[in-house]
């Protein structure tokens, strides 16, 4: 099948479809996004996530079909052309990107977290980023670079 | 294999009645896993996610009706004042990502044990919509469960909503797992009380082949409660009564040994989690204020 549907703004379309793929095989096989990472295929590690509609979910987890005419923002969508988003940046300067595999998913979260609530306490961090696993950080570096994301952004 | 995305219930209900081999699909959380994994490949999928009326919530006076597809996310929301229950489960499942997803309706559909809005349902007495080609109706969330990831839903049927009262006193949700999120239930409990009733709800989760409702213990405390005029008076509950609770909601399990926990710990743990969830709705029933499990 076709499926038709805007990532980062931009109107796409794939072609042969299968109709039991999920977005996120879509988006890396077939739209050339290979940011969403795909690590478990079970929505337990949040590699996967991506923006649909606004919200937050495991692309791993969403039928191609489902997301015909809707949008998707991807990690590739955060940045503002060569400019990092504020999440981003405070990833790389806090050192919480080892490995990366995690990254795109975390960010994603992070982001969105910031954006409901632009001073989160620690609890409220650790529960929005309680469906990405990290296998390399420790979380503690993580943690940081979300706290300085907010300051960087409430700046 | 195909992929129908109907707009309308009755579109979906035509679908279903011609194809009943047809899989609805709504957040994908249990279907996608299934079909990464090759642990199925039905001839097609029945995408509910484009269905308005199936993701909106109403309130009908007292009573809630939950569409089948509305996720756990706007449950927790909308709903954590009228539905603390409902909203406490929700609020336990998975993580951000697949509450923005999951919703009651699929989590019926699966009918695991271990699913987090069962205990819920039961306690609350609700009532689960399910609609066909041929009508509706309506099913008690205590009969819909048949055994192990099998329900009273027919081929032809899809889920509409779960219906169930505004609470009228309080209620607490309450599951055993190694952390506080991505925990599938090692066993798990829900408790309301009705005091307009005189009656209390209670049933555990991921300690029988079904969820089920704690009958006994039901009985036991209700009499208890209202023979001592516990109901108006609001004083502390004896120890003996709580003991004595935990213990028959305990007894209404049957539970088996597995990879999350053995037989033996479960039916330990649902006792301890059974008075302890009564204890802290009866601390906010005598006035202390809601308190809430992470
Ligand atoms: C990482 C992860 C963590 C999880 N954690 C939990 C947890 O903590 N607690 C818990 O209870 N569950 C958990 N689950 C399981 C799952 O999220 C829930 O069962 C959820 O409620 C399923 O809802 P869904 O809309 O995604 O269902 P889907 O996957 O879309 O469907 C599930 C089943 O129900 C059927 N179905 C869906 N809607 C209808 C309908 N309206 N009518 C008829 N049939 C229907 C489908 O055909 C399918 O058989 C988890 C899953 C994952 C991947
Ligand atoms: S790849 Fe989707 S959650 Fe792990
Ligand atoms: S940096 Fe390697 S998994 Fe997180």
């Amino acid at each position: 099948m076709r499926v038709n549907v805007t990532v980062n703004g931009e109107a796409r379309s794939a072609d042969d479809v299968w109709e039991g793929e999920s977005l996120l095989y879509v988006l890396r096989e077939r739209l050339g996004l290979p940011g969403a990472k795909n690590a478990c295929e079970q929505g337990e590690c949040g590699s996967c996530t991506v923006y649909l509609d606004d919200v937050p979910v495991c692309a791993c987890l969403v039928a191609a079909g489902q997301v015909q005419d809707r949008e998707v923002r991807t990690v590739e969508g955060l940045a503002d052309g060569e400019t990092l988003d504020p999440v981003q940046e405070a990833f790389v300067q806090a050192g919480a990107v080892q490995c990366g595999f995690c990254t795109p998913g975390l960010v994603v979260a992070a982001h969105d977290l910031l954006r409901r609530s632009p001073s989160p306490d620690d609890p409220e961090i650790r529960e929005a980023l309680a469906g990405n696993l990290c296998r390399c950080t420790g979380y503690e570096k993580i943690l940081d670079a979300v706290r300085l994301a907010a300051a960087k952004r409430g700046a | 294999m195909d992929f129908l995305r109907p707009t309308t219930l009755a579109e979906a209900l035509a679908a279903k009645a011609e194809r009943p081999d047809l899989v609805p699909i709504a957040g994908g959380t249990d279907v996608m896993v299934e079909l990464n994994f090759d642990h199925r490949r039905p001839p097609g999928l029945l995408d509910l996610t484009g269905i308005a009326e199936l993701a909106r919530w109403s309130a009908d006076g007292d009573v809630l009706r939950v569409g089948a597809a509305v996720p756990y996310a706007r449950i927790v929301q909308d709903l954590g004042d009228r539905l603390p229950g409902l909203a406490m489960a929700s609020r336990t499942v998975g993580s951000p990502q697949i509450r923005n997803r999951g919703t009651v309706g699929g989590n019926l559909g699966s009918a695991s044990p271990a699913g987090d809005t069962h205990p819920v349902l039961i306690a609350g007495d609700a009532v689960v919509e399910v609609a066909s080609a041929r009508g509706a109706r309506s099913i008690p969330a205590d009969e819909f469960y048949l055994g192990v990831k099998r329900s009273a839903l027919e081929p032809d049927e899809l889920i509409t909503a779960v219906r169930l009262a505004a609470a009228t006193g309080p209620q607490q949700f309450a599951k055993v797992g190694t952390r506080n999120a991505m925990v599938i239930a090692v066993c798990s409990f829900a408790v309301s009380l009705h005091p307009e009733r005189l009656r209390v709800g209670a049933a555990v989760g991921s300690a029988a082949p079904t969820p089920r409702r704690a009958s006994a213990a039901e009985e036991f405390l209700s009499a208890e409660l209202t023979s001592a005029g516990l109901w108006e008076s609001r004083e502390p509950l004896p120890d003996s009564v709580q003991r004595r609770f935990g213990e028959l909601v305990a007894e209404a399990a049957s539970p088996i040994d597995d990879v999350r926990g053995s037989a033996a710990y479960r039916r330990h743990a649902l006792a301890v989690l059974a008075r302890r969830s009564l204890g802290w709705a009866w601390r906010e029933h005598s006035g202390g204020g809601n308190e809430r499990c992470a």
